[in-house]
């Protein structure tokens, strides 16, 4: 009655929210007296075992093959549903990513088990899993039990503490087989139109800054842009900006776009409007910057600067080139 | 090609979300056709209009107050409705949601090629129906796609669904299962006649006997995930707020960000 962590890899690189989910899994195995296992599925991923591993796994179920080098959910959900059907693990782990997301659900209902999406805090209640999770747009918050033997949840991504590596660690790694059939050919993932800004993923970020309506126009957030990169960020956007037309369809943070928990957000030119508000008011910290000292994102704001925002970010920006030129 | 549409009533995003005895406060909240599922019927409505589909019909689990989420799927250009309604589908978790739904389309017999979902509930906000269905069906799935071209002809699909870092192109055979979302369409707004005209297309009631399920295989005894609580998410505090000239207030804010943050 192991704890597994399925570990999401793209292109042959574990993803952010992986090493989140791989120490969540950790720290519920440890609470519970069980091992933390990890199942690792692409092409010529054997090499990703070791950092599992080093994350406190004791063994890593390997299933590599030609036909699992891109993600096909008919695929990936046979192959995992398969094996978990076989081993029946306790709990069964994944992150928030979008392969998480779009995986997860096909896996419970081939195994028959419980899921709770999108977890921020897990427990081990009565020796069983429970999970909360914010719902209606992280407007309520949510407690989930469940009456499976196996109990599956998909974690937030930048929620859970990632644990520091330990390299010395190493873990037996199981290959499994996988037979193709017919039903894997159904689908196929022809091409990856990459859209990398250089710049960390929205929901993965630590920083985020984003402009909305107050923007006035897309060169203005050049400004925003800019910021963002001297604090590392990403850059995110209200739904104004979107549907204006400003910014792509995924930079959006809110109801109807993505839901975001940085350790910082900046609000640039946003009101805070209900739907926006419930996409990133998990933040840890906010920092607002409006002309209108009425706006409702003053409300959830840790620190709110009523201003010109074309005056306030560009000074800004430079007082923080300043600090980072004299830190050397 | 026949497509059907997956629909769910959901609280207006305007909603204030208030509870009572433990369970969410139902009273004061209006309730929509989720914003998700439009683009999904928009999408299916657009395809008929192509000459690619010949029947675009909607379904919906749930109380008697789907049957308005319908009838707006039908104002789009759905041309006929199923409802599944019983006071013992109360408290299913998503799994048996799937289950229901799966047997509903059986019941009914249509010989689909596509099976359109909105991305998400903006209430449940699990993102999970989509996927079991597929995988109970068989079927391949795209989620969160931002592009559809379909060729019923060649029996062939391609969606464009948007991830991390880009779009990952798939391409599928029918019938499939996607995903929409914001990006892929502009969902219209259904005009007087059409709104007047929904209300006389055809919703058919199902309820679970009539789909040869029993009281135990649904509602919370079916579900392997219960809602044990419901809470509201603490509240956020409005910290400090300055006002005053650029320079002032920039200082104040470096202070914060560098001391209290520790981002600089």
């Amino acid at each position: 009655m192991s704890v597994w962590v399925i570990a999401d890899q793209r292109n042959g690189a574990l993803r952010k929210p992986a090493f989140e989910a791989l120490s969540e899994g950790r720290r519920l195995a440890g609470e519970l007296g069980t091992n933390m296992e990890a199942v690792i599925v692409g092409h010529n991923v054997e090499g990703l075992c070791n950092e599992i591993a080093s994350y406190g796994a004791e063994k890593v179920y390997l299933i590599d093959h030609e036909l699992l080098a891109t993600y096909n959910p008919l695929a990936y959900a046979r192959a995992i549903g398969d094996l978990v059907k076989e081993k029946q693990p306790q709990i069964v782990l994944m992150g928030g990513t979008m392969t998480g997301r779009d995986l997860m659900p096909r896996i419970a209902a081939r195994v028959g088990a419980g899921l709770a999406p999108d977890c921020i805090k897990l427990e081990i209640v009565d020796g069983k899993l429970k999970a909360t999770r914010p719902a209606i747009a992280g407007k309520v918050r949510v407690e989930i039990g469940y009456k499976s033997d196996i109990q599956m949840a998909i974690l937030r991504p930048n929620v859970f503490e990632k644990l520091e590596p330990d390299s010395s660690k190493s873990a037996e790694v199981e290959k499994v087989p996988f037979e193709p059939t017919d039903l894997d050919t159904k689908q196929k993932l022809v091409e990856f139109i990459s859209k990398e800004t250089g710049r960390p993923e929205l929901t993965e970020a630590e920083v985020i800054v984003s402009g909305g309506r107050g923007m006035k126009a897309p060169e203005n957030f050049a400004i925003i842009e800019e910021l963002a990169d001297l604090l590392g960020a990403a850059v995110g956007a209200s739904r104004a900006a979107v549907d204006a037309g400003w910014r792509p369809q995924s930079d959006q943070v809110g109801q109807t776009g993505k839901t975001v928990s940085p350790n910082l957000y900046i609000a640039v030119g946003i009101s805070g409007a209900i739907q926006h508000l419930a996409g990133m008011s998990s933040s840890k910290f906010i920092v607002a910057v409006n002309k209108d000292p009425d706006a409702p994102i003053f409300n959830v704001a840790d620190f709110g600067v009523v201003g010109d925002l074309f005056k306030v970010v560009p000074l800004l920006n430079e007082e923080v080139k300043k600090i980072k030129a004299q830190e050397g | 090609m026949k497509v059907v549409v997956f629909c769910k009533s959901v609280p207006d995003t305007e909603t204030r979300v208030k509870l009572k005895d433990n369970r969410l406060d139902k009273s004061e909240i209006k309730y929509i056709l989720n914003p998700y599922d439009e683009y999904a019927v928009e999408e299916a409505v657009r395809m008929k209009e192509a000459g690619k589909v010949d029947e675009v019909i909607a379904i919906s689990m749930g109380p008697e107050r789907a049957r308005e989420a319908l009838r707006s799927a039908l104002a789009i250009g759905a041309d006929r409705g199923i409802l599944v309604k019983d006071d013992a589908l109360d408290g299913s978790d998503t799994y048996v949601t799937a289950k229901v739904l799966v047997k509903a389309l059986e019941k009914d017999g249509v010989d689909y090629g596509m099976l359109l979902f909105g991305q998400q509930a903006i209430d449940g906000d699990t993102w999970h129906v989509p996927g079991q269905v597929a995988e109970m069906l068989g079927l391949p799935q795209t989620g969160s796609i931002i592009k559809l071209e379909v060729d019923p002809d060649a029996g062939k699909a391609v969606a464009n669904r948007l991830v991390e870092g880009g779009e990952e192109v798939h391409e599928m055979s029918l019938p499939c299962v996607v995903t929409c979302r914001k990006g892929l369409n502009e969902p219209r707004y259904p005009s007087l006649p059409n709104i007047m005209k929904a209300k006389r297309k055809p919703i058919q009631d199902y309820s679970i006997a009539d789909l040869d399920l029993s009281p135990e295989e649904v509602g919370k005894a079916g579900s392997f995930t219960e809602v044990l609580s419901y809470s509201l998410p603490p509240k956020k505090e409005a910290g400090k707020k300055v006002e005053g000239e650029p320079e002032e207030v920039v200082q104040a804010l470096v202070k914060f960000l560098k001391d209290e943050i520790k981002v600089i």
